[in-house]
């Protein structure tokens, strides 16, 4: 039993006093044990590894200029191609080889990661805070609030999103900001669907009634007693939006509606090696390579987040 | 407890203070869309309910599952909107004060859920938990507060150095504590107690009726309890009401309606209650109803038990009865039936309800 708590009654379950009286008076949150959890998930860990390594590359950018001598659009065009004018192949000068302009490819993938996770993060950020917003008052208040909300979901989801895209880079002009505000607003919509359907439930719940019995308002009951129940399920789907929102931002890249020329930029390279990839497999290959390691180690790292937040769920 | 017991018998006339909460004709329909669409029915959950709770008294609310007194509580506590019907309150009343309204009202009176699982949220820690009612009604500062969930802490027999921990690291009864603690914050005059025991094992349910009880001791306070176990509803409360399908069909002091019941549902309601001798429980009249509780969304007219009455007859179905003390019975034992039992009086299973070849 435990020693310290002298004063306290003896309280029903034996086993339970024993374990509670072992551990330490502060509280495991929810959190926390999920953070335990995904601890223990080697997959997870790895890939949150390669996050931070990606991360780090992004930061420290200016580094590879500075070891391999390479400003990220400077162009080589004598000592970068072949006589023919030709990409060059990785050799000790350009370790990843040149793009058809002579520009160093491992300095432009550096340089790339800032846009892509720029990009991921802000844009996610955007859509879940709409999304979340969206949905919690979709599904607190129900009623005329929840119809115009679910309306409008409905309305966004069954945009073609390519065809809008294009629509509107062409009227306002590509660039950094519309990529953001333009992924942001076609993705808030299924984060809304998810965020009303948990409220809907969680609304029900006795604590929020009990919120309610003790006066509690609308906005403390929505903030302090929903959110926080809501927040592990966003969680989870905002770690596998972000590899998605990359993965977009690439294709509108490609599309030539993102960043412009010469701007260093994962799908913008993939789009200026189409023309080359028959003699120049480094030209498509290493941009390929850095998205695909990066979206997966998000998605890996999301389905760990998922597993830890739920350990009943399984694999 | 027991001085109330002793003025209530004094009789029927009773002060108006003495009343802490009165409701009249409370009714709560809930609408319900069928799957086919357009009809439109309703849930009678409580239908013309009249009720006084009496200052520092224990009232037992006891009834089947699904006959409206989880809805009463709700209503008396005003979590719900009325359909029709009074509320009063210390003499307010309060059955269409806005939600804005209620907020000085809420720190009067608080509730106990059953579900001490389900009535703490499960992201928030348990200091933080039991201080909502001074966060919410902007009571004391930050340190205060502490000080103040510690007190209550000790006050429901949970170790105060507990409060950063979360309600999955308390077992069933602890959680109740925390459930307890929370609505005394605000040193309610009432608190209304929808099942607070029935989630609980069996030893741990007598630890927290008995903490209730020193509670109430304690700070004067007034409990409603709702319970559809009649060995604790007996334990805690000094009057009784019976509900069925949404209506009070019996009320008195708890020994009245043991010994001198008079509507035919309690007596078999009484009748399951379990005897611990078993030459006793042998030798007793047991009470099986037949048939089920009629839905309440189309519930029998007039009485609302005379499908399944033994005693009915055919004016039990045209004409409903009132809630009236019985001939011989003080004013404080109501009861709405025709033909009410005498005492001593035993039912025999119906002949009239019995269903199909039964």
């Amino acid at each position: 039993m435990s020693m310290g708590s002298s004063d306290v009654r003896f309280d029903e379950d034996v086993a339970k006093e024993v374990e509670v009286g072992a551990s330490p008076v502060e509280g495991r949150s929810p959190w926390l044990l999920a953070w335990q959890r995904l601890r223990h998930d080697r997959v997870a860990m790895i890939s949150l590894g390669v996050i931070v390594l990606i991360a780090l590359v992004a930061i420290f950018a200016p580094v590879f200029t500075h070891i391999t001598g390479h400003p990220p659009n400077q162009q080589y065009l004598r000592q970068g191609t072949t006589s023919a004018g030709l990409p060059l192949s990785p050799n000790g000068k350009f370790w990843l080889g040149t793009d058809n302009l002579g520009r160093d490819i491992l300095v432009r993938i550096a340089f790339g990661a800032r846009i892509s996770l720029a990009v991921g993060v802000v844009a996610t950020l955007l859509t879940v805070a709409i999304g979340v917003v969206v949905g919690l008052a979709a599904g607190f208040f129900r009623g005329i609030v929840d119809t115009i909300l679910a309306r409008l979901v409905d309305v966004v989801l069954s945009v073609p999103f390519i065809l809008v895209a294009v629509a509107l880079v062409s009227i306002a002009g590509p660039g950094l900001t519309m990529t953001v505000l333009v992924i942001g607003f076609f993705s808030w919509a299924s984060v809304a669907r998810i965020v009303r359907g948990q409220v809907l439930s969680i609304r029900e719940r006795e604590y929020v009634e009990a919120a309610r019995s003790l006066g509690a308002s609308n906005f403390r009951i929505m903030f302090i007693d929903i959110l926080p129940n809501v927040l592990a399920q966003v969680i989870v789907y905002t770690t596998l939006l972000i590899p998605v929102v990359i993965v977009t931002q690439a294709t509108l890249s490609f599309l030539g509606l993102g960043l412009q020329p010469p701007t260093a930029d994962w799908g913008g390279m993939l789009a200026e090696s189409q023309t080359y990839y028959t003699v120049a497999w480094w030209f498509v290959a290493f941009p390929g390579i850095a998205l695909l390691i990066t979206t997966l180690a998000f998605n890996l790292f999301g389905d760990g987040v998922r597993d830890a937040f739920d350990p009943r769920a399984g694999r | 407890m027991t001085d109330q017991a002793a003025s209530a018998a004094t009789g029927a006339i009773e002060s108006r203070s003495e009343t802490l909460l009165h409701i009249e004709d409370i009714r709560k329909y809930f609408k319900v869309r069928s799957h086919a669409g357009t009809s439109r029915a309703e849930v009678k959950a409580v239908d013309g309910v009249t009720l006084d709770v009496r200052r520092g008294e224990t009232l037992g609310l006891v009834g089947e599952t699904g006959c409206g007194k989880s809805t009463l509580a709700r209503c008396m506590a005003r979590l719900y909107d009325l359909t029709s019907g009074k509320v009063v309150f210390e003499d307010h009343d309060i059955s269409r004060t806005s939600r804005r309204g209620l907020r000085p009202v809420r720190r009067q009176m608080q509730m106990i859920f059953q579900d001490p699982y389900g009535s703490l949220n499960p992201r928030r820690r348990v200091g933080s938990i039991i201080g909502d009612p001074f966060a919410i009604h902007q009571i004391g500062d930050r340190k205060d507060r502490k000080g103040k969930v510690q007190e209550l802490m000790q006050l429901v027999g949970l170790n105060p150095e507990h409060y950063n921990r979360f309600p999955n690291e308390f077992s069933g009864g602890q959680r109740q504590r925390i459930g307890v603690a929370r609505a005394l914050a605000l040193q309610p005059r009432l608190i209304v107690c929808d099942e607070p025991v029935s989630a609980l094992d069996v030893s741990i349910q007598a630890q927290v009726l008995n903490l209730l009880t020193d509670l109430q001791q304690e700070f004067g306070l007034t409990y409603v309890f709702i319970t559809h176990d009649l060995s604790v509803v007996r334990h805690v409360s000094d009057r009784i009401a019976v509900m069925y399908l949404g209506k009070v069909v019996e009320v008195a002091r708890t020994d009245d309606i043991f010994s001198t019941t008079r509507h035919p549902y309690t007596k078999a309601l009484l009748s399951a209650l379990p005897v611990p001798d078993p030459d006793a429980a042998d030798s007793r009249e047991r009470i099986v109803l037949t048939g089920d509780m009629p839905s309440p969304i189309n519930p029998p007219p007039a009485c609302r038990f005379h499908t399944r009455c033994p005693k009915a007859q055919e004016i039990c179905s045209r004409e409903e009865p009132p809630l009236v003390p019985v001939l011989g019975d003080d004013g404080s034992h109501l009861t709405a039936c025709h033909f009410p039992l005498e005492v001593g009086e035993t039912l025999r299973p119906g002949t009239v309800a019995q269903r199909e070849g039964g």
